[in-house]
This record gives structure tokens, sequence and C-alpha cells, in this order.
């Protein structure tokens, strides 16, 4: 497979050495020049000095040939533009735009970039779950549908506390999937009880997660 | 009408001034405060530090009753994502966006942005002054510049 990346920071560098290593042509294209140097030692000519958002440059990078192309700039911005200059002016097949602004991911998936890479709030999220003592984790958002996996710890205080699994008034786009208690995992049934201290594993259209965090555990 | 430019440049500047002395209700957005005094001293309308693809900062411009939005900042790519981030969430009507690539500009004109190409307007002038406008190579020298 023929990739190209653009933007030869930390995390085009790690992405262009592992690409390399699972044996792609890949192309990282990096517009400053001590790096584009310091690199070519080290990976030999795959590296293209320039700046990915010129046509000319993913021209002579061959974009018109690439099968996919990865923006990890540290500028939304410039990962926006180079993604649809590759998908507009060369048809480059899939293109995957990084994301460093969480509040950018929805523009980037209305402006067609295939994929859209949040890498703050994957380090939220596994931030999150490493911060002990936490009553609602964010643990996964779904790929392909605008969900997520949460947990939710349950407290005495908690208004599920006690109730039933069907008596307990969900958002529309929620469902509770499995309860965590002690040793066992129970996989509820509309007259299940919610007991104080259940770990409840619930998938959440993302919307709606901030409405089940205020159900599930309040302030 | 209600206008928000974003980058308060020489160019940013001016038309902001102008449109705001033209009795228009006129929000300027840049990074820099500093930029701000490029107005004019009878500038009436607001400033908002900031950068213009933050969504925040576009809604504390007013961007969500803007009937136009002007990018004129010196990034391209800034203008571009904040110019889509007009159209395509906030249904801005009129969305004007400077690009100095003419490459980039072409292809943003197709995907239905306004833009404003300096780099072509500019050196079609030039020629003219210096070739003369009635020369008929003028379209030929100027094409893809």
């Amino acid at each position: 497979m023929y990739i190209i990346v653009a933007g030869g920071g930390k995390v085009g560098y790690y992405l262009t050495k592992t690409l390399l290593n699972e044996g792609h042509e890949v192309l990282l294209i990096e517009r400053d020049r001590d790096k584009v140097e310091t690199y070519s030692e080290r990976f030999g000519s795959v590296i293209l000095q320039g700046d990915a958002a010129e046509a000319s440059v993913l021209a002579a990078a061959g974009a018109a040939r690439a099968d996919v192309l990865i923006a990890v700039t540290g500028e939304d911005e410039d990962n926006l533009v180079i993604c649809q200059m590759a998908k507009h002016k060369f048809h480059v097949g899939k293109s995957i735009a990084r994301v460093n602004n969480p509040k950018n991911e929805q523009l980037f998936k209305m402006l067609e970039t295939d994929v859209t890479i949040s890498q703050t709030n994957y380090i939220l999220g596994l931030i999150e779950q490493a911060i002990p003592d936490r009553a609602f984790i964010h643990l996964l958002n779904l790929r392909h549908a605008d969900l997520a996996i949460i947990e939710a710890t349950i407290s005495e205080e908690s208004p599920v506390a006690h109730q039933t699994v069907g008596e307990v008034d969900l958002p529309v786009s929620c469902v509770i999937a499995a309860i965590a208690r002690r040793a066992d995992v129970i996989v509820p049934g509309p007259d299940t009880e919610i007991l104080p201290f259940d770990e409840i594993i619930a998938v959440t259209h993302r919307t709606e997660e901030d409405e089940l965090r205020r159900l599930l555990v309040p302030d | 009408m209600k206008v928000v430019v974003m980058g308060c440049g020489r160019v940013g500047a001016r038309v902001a001034s102008i449109l705001d002395h033209n009795g228009h209700d006129v929000t300027v957005i840049d990074t820099n405060a500093i930029a701000f005094r490029r107005l004019s001293p009878d500038f009436s309308g607001d400033t908002v530090l900031g950068t213009g693809i933050d969504e925040d900062v576009l809604k504390a411009a007013g961007i969500e009753r803007a009937d136009a939005f002007i990018a004129v900042t010196n990034g391209d790519n800034r203008n571009i994502m904040a110019g889509q981030v007009a159209q395509t969430m906030f249904d801005v009507g009129n969305v004007i966006v400077r690009i100095y690539d003419p490459v980039r500009e072409d292809t943003y004109r197709r995907l239905g942005l306004s833009t404003v190409c300096p780099t072509t307007t500019i050196s079609a002038l030039i020629i003219d002054q210096v070739i003369g406008a009635s020369d008929p190579y003028r379209r030929v020298a100027t094409r893809g510049a």
C-alpha cells in the first residue's frame, strides 16, 4: 500500500517508522529542512521537504496514486486542508486527519475527511480511567456510530439505587449493557434491581452522555 | 448588515473600518490585541480576541446572527477552515475567504466558498500596467500565475 504521511512531528515520525517496518511504501512530507535532513539520514529517501497543503508538493509526492493520506501536523487547519486537497484534487482513496482540538472533530466529519483521530480525546479518556475513585468514566468511543461506552459506579445517593432497570428513566439512546457486582457480571433484564456499589456498563449516544451522567451519578 | 471579519491586518482593518463607517454592524477577530490599532480611530464596532477557527470565539463575535463572514488572516488554511466553519456550522449566507495560493483558491471555489485570490488579481493588475490591458497575450500570461 502507498501511504503519504503529512507532518513530521512526533506522531508523524513514529507513524512513518512503524509503517515502514510493516513493509508499506511510505512518504513523509515535512516542512522543516533540519528535520528532513535528520529523518533522511535515518530512513533514507522517503522524506519530501515541502508544505503538504501545496498542490505541487502533493503532486511531487505522487498523491494521485496514494491509497491513504494521513495528516498529522500540529495544526487542525493544516490537517483539514491537506486532507481536502488530497481528496478533491488528487482523489486519494482514504484521508485520515489528526484533530488536535476535540471541538473540531464534528466539523472534520461534516467536511468529509474519511477518518478523524482526536488524540486529545483518546489521551483524556486514558487519563480519566487512570484517576481513582471516579464515579462516571468514559471508556470508549465506537468508531462507526456516535456511540460511547461508559462505566458508572452507583452510590447510596444515586436516584437509580434500588430501582429496577425497567424503572430507570434512561435517555432514549442509552442501554445498560452489563452490571458488575463484586465478582459477578450480570446481564440485566427489566426486573434486575440496581444496588449501591454496582458498576454499570452502558452504551450511549454521545449526545446523551451528559444526561446519563447526571442521572446515574448526580453531583 | 451584521459582518464578522477575521484577521485585523491591513485588509481586515480597512474592510472593517469602511463597513463600519457605512453603518454596518461589524465585529473584528484577531489573535493579537495590538492589531486592533489598525482600525480607524472612529471605528464603532466590536473586537474579539482569539482565533476564528474556534467556534466559541466565532459565537462571541456574533457569528450566529451574521449575514457575512470575511476571513482575511495571513494563513490560507486558517481562512479556509474558518470559512467552512461559518458556512457549514453556522449557515452564514455570505462567506468570503482570502486564499493566496491560486491552486487552493481554485479548489475551494469549486467546493462552494466565495474566494478572493490576491496573487492572481494583483499579478493581472501589474501585468496590465506593464504590457497594457489591450495586449491579447495578457490572459495567457496571467493564467495559472
